[in-house]
């Protein structure tokens, strides 16, 4: 209802501090080394090249894990089965790997020397390489797909029961039910969770440049790179870092333009039940969809741990310092995200629908960032002022907070919307405002996504690779910068091991923070 | 004494203008053809809708500038009366403390309201768990605990059979003349305003008219009321 | 079950670390983050120069050797670095434009293949770029980039944009042949499973069987004849010759504690630095210690010939190599 939307100067105070924070922390970086330089040199076509890459492996990548993830999310929507908890949360799992790891893990399923080739040669099939576009995709799919798999999970599962009981009383069957419910939540879901994917694999770097088989796979960020650390080119970088953020925001203001909110209503919290999807082809088409996805994901997860599990009791002391150190970053950070996001989501959800748009393209902002461009403009702005080295896990903490939020606000916003629509008016008539209407409407329709992306935030910080090497603190390193140092020094097994500490420690830290995966417990 | 001075509504392909007083414990049913405007006009009281010009007045003081939760004012919309997260009693203590900060004493009051609305023992269950009938009664508890002069039913009760709508408007009209509320209420049922409300505004035609004798209004209605009643 | 470095681990990085009062002075070292890291020479370095310099070392780690010369450059003449250690010959023009380098003003004895003149950088260790495989695996060795070119070897190479080693491949086919590189280039492109950002992800993929062969050092295979007990791999010798990378360090001008900075430059060449470099670097120490080189790098291959362009012969190609190098992997 427009009439309920709130004056901007009531939107600012809920969402001011952190969108200015955002601003800062991403536009106001860029800006800050663009100052630095000593002038921009033109681009050159090798940057253009870079530039289409980038965008078409991103789009691609975007769009297989958002269609990839439908079959599936809605088989886990419509079924129970044993383990249903386990792999929901084990989907959690590769979108926090760090890269290295994530495609160490892939190889071994994937690679020249992996399960499929051993396979395929086995059938006398001649191997098949994933180097090249074809590895780039299927690692950011491997990476992303969980992600729009849950999201779609929330989507399919804020449906209230209520609607399903409608259907099945009208005697729909699966493809009316598609038609009248899933694929309006589809249409009002996918774009947001394309456009995040697409984000974070246009900032892709060493996933592009590792599986990308050599420069044909040159990536936006890598140019980036190039400019600092190759050609001590400030300008450039900045530059390219501003061709890297319209990109982005073009591509978030066409994404949310398109969405179509869902309108469902409310309904009682009655556990849902699914009438329409009985049918043997069903059930056939659902345990496919889940025994593919869980396949594809698990397989390399699997390898990962195996390789790394004869490692992990022996590992050196320094190794468990650091995950000691990355838990309490990622707890720091996981809070910080919190306390960020909810503010915004509900400003965003209660603005006018002009700003409310203006507040969900600014969250995107941080996955529009370069890492490094961020680091350094952090850098540039608070040396002056103090140590970076002592400022090291805080910044980890900051960088690591505000790149979790766009999922955070992914995560929050569509439950947001929904408490507002569907409560907003009964808390305003009774007077609910501040902190009761938080404590008494908006946390407990929020507590489901609210523990989903606090999980996220917490284990995306753990896998994190401290973004930023300027603020590196070499007697307090991170778990993912010691497994780096590790696999320096020529310790691969060690980095192995590591690697499946991470894993776990993630893991553990998000199946806690996220109740055991059930998107369905009671709040 | 509620005042909707030279009130006008204006939205999309909509408006509507009132001009009429209600009597102080008056129980006035707001009766009219479908989308005539009825629900908007609580809306207005209720603060949900902002007039384009005119003021709302209750007591002599305009309340037109006035967020929903400040106004004189409770309502019962169609659904989404309650909270489903909360428990029975939570969901009237609102009615309380929208914090629900409650000191013993109040939790009394919850109690001994949930006890005039036939709640007695399900204070702990969620709205979810309850009849149609028991969750119009949680809503109506809480109206009664918020204690507000002025009460509006945007057809809280229709989804309720013939008989239990009955018992429900009787437990309003009970509580009150009890509490000297003022009640508007919306309904298409010609027998639930001959039952529940002495007088009747009739909206229609971009107009809400000043209340009048029901029973006058429904034997001799007014042509465009007639041709909704199928007189 | 080593449960005690866990807890020991657990509780020292709980406990909030106190800072100490320090009325010695402080001598800040910009490095690599390999060198600081617990397997690096970086604690033992510390160690032994704070023995004797009745000062306090802090390292900060910065990357890698292209990073940290990004972060000096960035920063300036208010760096509060002392020291630059970890910069080689094809970063040193860059740094030595910069004019933020004092001279060391030493001439140490070296145990260098090239002779050594450089006014404001002094090395620390060296070592050849070599192609590192399998010898249970790969019988059949090729001689020169020719004949890998020819082979169908597969190789995994670090981009010369992002990685130290990866340039130095770069400059290496330059220096080989010439005007030729563009060339060899295009012969390799099938040999080249992919190009990774860094070393480790290059040496992870060999490791793990993605690759026949590596582009590493020649010391490579001491790592796991020394600590693995492994000797199944080497390094390819080739008959046009390697080229080296040769590891230095330099003060800044603007150090507040210069003399102390120069003591260190003076400790980094002798025996205490040296001997610790082989096993923790895995490079050949600038000055081989008394004691000698440790067992099992005797074993290594030693080039017949070490290629290296100066700094500014480094600086000045670069650009040209690095272009071929792009059109040449891109078709």
């Amino acid at each position: 209802m427009a009439d309920r939307a709130q004056p901007v100067a009531r939107t600012l105070a809920t969402g001011g501090v952190p969108a200015a924070l955002l601003l800062a922390l991403t536009l106001g970086t860029l800006a800050f080394v663009a100052v630095r330089a000593d002038g921009f040199s033109a681009l050159g076509p090798a940057d253009w090249v870079a530039v289409r890459f980038t965008l078409w492996q991103a789009f691609l990548s975007a769009l297989l894990s958002s269609l990839l993830a439908i079959p599936v999310a809605r088989a886990l929507a419509r079924r129970r089965f044993p383990g249903r908890g386990l792999l929901i949360a084990l989907l959690g799992a590769p979108f926090i790997l760090p890269v290295i790891v994530a495609v160490m893990g892939l190889l071994a399923v994937f690679g020249r020397a992996g399960l499929l080739n051993d396979g395929l040669a086995l059938l006398g099939i001649p191997p098949v390489s994933i180097y090249g576009l074809g590895g780039v995709v299927l690692a950011h799919v491997f990476l992303n797909l969980p992600l729009a798999i849950r999201l779609l999970l929330q989507s399919w599962l804020a449906i209230p029961a209520e609607r399903f009981r409608l259907a099945a009383s009208l005697g729909m069957g699966p493809q009316e039910v598609s038609r009248f419910l899933e694929r309006p939540m589809l249409r009002a879901a996918l774009p947001g969770i394309f456009l995040a994917i697409f984000l974070v694999c246009l900032t892709s770097f060493a996933v592009a440049l590792t599986l990308g088989g050599g420069p044909r796979a040159t990536t936006v960020e890598l140019a980036i790179y190039q400019a600092f650390r190759f050609d001590f080119d400030l300008g450039r970088a900045a530059l390219l870092a501003v061709i890297q953020a319209t990109l982005s925001l073009t591509a978030a203001i066409i994404a949310l333009r398109v969405t179509v909110p869902a309108a469902f209503g409310a309904g009682l919290d009655r556990p849902i039940e699914r009438w329409d999807a009985t049918g043997g082809l069903l059930k056939l088409q659902d345990t496919t969809a889940i025994l593919l996805a869980a396949a594809f994901l698990v397989m390399p997860l699997a390898a990962i741990v195996l390789r790394g599990l004869p490692a992990l009791a022996t590992l050196p002391g320094p190794v468990w310092q650091a995950a000691a150190r990355s838990l309490t970053v990622a707890l720091a950070s996981m809070s910080l995200t919190i306390a960020l996001a909810l503010p915004l989501a509900i400003a965003t959800a209660r603005a006018r629908s002009g700003l409310a748009r203006g507040l969900d393209s600014l969250a995107m902002l941080p996955l529009a960032t370069s890492p490094l461009v961020l680091g350094t403009g952090l850098f540039l702005v608070l040396r002056p002022v103090a140590d970076p080295v002592a400022l090291a896990l805080p910044v980890t903490a900051l960088a690591n907070a505000t790149l979790a939020l766009p999922f955070a606000l992914r995560i929050l916003l569509p439950a947001a919307h929904a408490a507002e629509a569907d409560f907003g008016r009964l808390a305003d008539s009774l007077g609910m405002s501040g902190f009761a209407r938080l404590r008494l409407m908006t946390l407990p329709r929020l507590a489901r996504p609210l523990r989903y992306s606090a999980a996220l935030a917490a284990a995306l910080s753990m896998g994190d690779l401290g973004v930023i090497a300027l603020f590196s603190d070499p007697d307090h390193a991170t778990l993912p910068l010691q497994l780096y140092r590790l696999m320096g020094a020529y310790r691969m097994s060690d980095a192995a091991g590591a690697a499946v500490l991470l894993l776990l420690l993630s893991f553990t830290l998000f199946w806690v923070l996220d109740r055991g995966g059930r998107p369905d417990a009671r709040a | 004494m509620l005042v909707l001075e030279a009130l006008r509504i204006e939205q999309t392909d909509f408006h509507l203008s009132a001009d009429l007083t209600v009597d102080t414990g008056d129980r006035v049913a707001v009766i009219g053809p479908s989308g005539a405007g009825k629900s908007t006009l609580l809306a207005a009281i209720a603060g949900f809708v902002h007039p384009a010009s005119g003021r709302i007045l209750w007591e002599g003081r305009d309340i037109s500038g006035l967020p929903p939760g400040e106004r004189p004012v409770s309502i019962l919309f169609q659904d989404q009366n309650l909270f489903p997260h909360l428990s029975v009693s939570q969901n009237v203590g609102l009615g309380v403390r929208p914090d629900l900060r409650l000191s013993a004493p109040d939790r009394d009051r919850v109690d001994q309201a949930l006890a005039q609305t036939g709640l007695e023992g399900l204070g702990d269950r969620l709205p979810g768990t309850l009849s149609g009938g028991q969750q119009s009664r949680v809503a109506l508890a809480r109206a009664l605990l918020r204690d507000r002069p002025v009460l509006l039913l945007d057809e809280p009760f229709a989804a309720l059979g013939p008989a239990l709508k009955a018992e429900m408007l009787d437990l309003v009209a009970t509580l009150s003349s009890r509490k000297r509320m003022t009640v508007l209420m919306v309904t298409h049922d010609p027998a639930d305003a001959r039952r529940f409300a002495p007088r009747t505004i009739v909206v229609a035609e971009g107009r809400a008219h000043p209340p009048a004798d029901t029973g006058a209004i429904l034997d001799t209605p007014p042509p465009a009321l007639a041709a909704y009643l199928g007189k | 079950m080593r449960l005690s470095p866990m807890i020991a681990g657990f509780l020292s990085a709980l406990a909030p670390f106190a800072a100490l009062a320090e009325e010695k002075p402080v001598l800040t070292i910009y490095t690599y983050d390999s060198f600081v890291s617990d397997w690096g020479p970086g604690p033992a370095v510390k160690a032994a120069f704070e023995t004797y310099c009745a000062c306090t070392v802090e390292f900060v780690g910065a990357g890698d050797g292209a990073a940290l010369l990004a972060r000096v450059l960035i920063e300036g003449a208010d760096s509060p670095a002392d020291v630059v250690l970890g910069l080689d010959t094809n970063l040193t023009a860059e740094a030595a434009a910069s004019g933020l380098f004092a001279p060391h003003g030493q001439n140490p004895e070296l145990d260098l293949p090239v002779s050594w003149s450089d006014p404001l950088f002094l090395p620390y260790d060296w070592g050849y770029f070599a192609f590192v495989y399998d010898r249970t695996k790969t019988v059949s060795v090729p001689a020169d980039f020719e004949a890998l070119a020819a082979s169908d070897l597969k190789i995994a190479i670090q981009d010369p944009r992002s990685s130290t080693p990866g340039l130095g491949l770069l400059l290496w086919v330059r220096k080989a042949y010439g005007d030729r590189a563009a060339e060899v280039w295009s012969a390799l492109s099938d040999n080249i499973v992919t190009v990774t950002p860094g070393w480790s992800e290059a040496y992870g993929l060999f490791l793990n069987g993605e690759a026949d062969a590596v582009l590493s050092y020649t010391t490579s295979p001491a790592y796991h004849l020394i600590a693995e007990g492994d000797d199944t791999k080497a390094a390819m010798p080739f008959t046009e010759g390697h080229y080296l990378q040769v590891e230095v360090a330099g003060r800044l001008a603007a150090s507040d504690t210069p003399d102390v900075a120069d003591r260190f430059l003076a400790f980094m060449t002798t025996d205490a630095f040296q001997s610790v470099i082989p096993e923790t670097n895995w490079m050949y120490p600038a000055k081989t210690p008394a004691g000698g080189l440790p067992m099992g790098f005797e074993t290594l291959v030693i080039p017949s010939e070490a290629l290296l362009f100066t700094a500014d012969e480094a600086r000045d190609i670069r650009e040209k190599a690095l272009a071929e190098w792009q059109t040449a992997l891109s078709q």
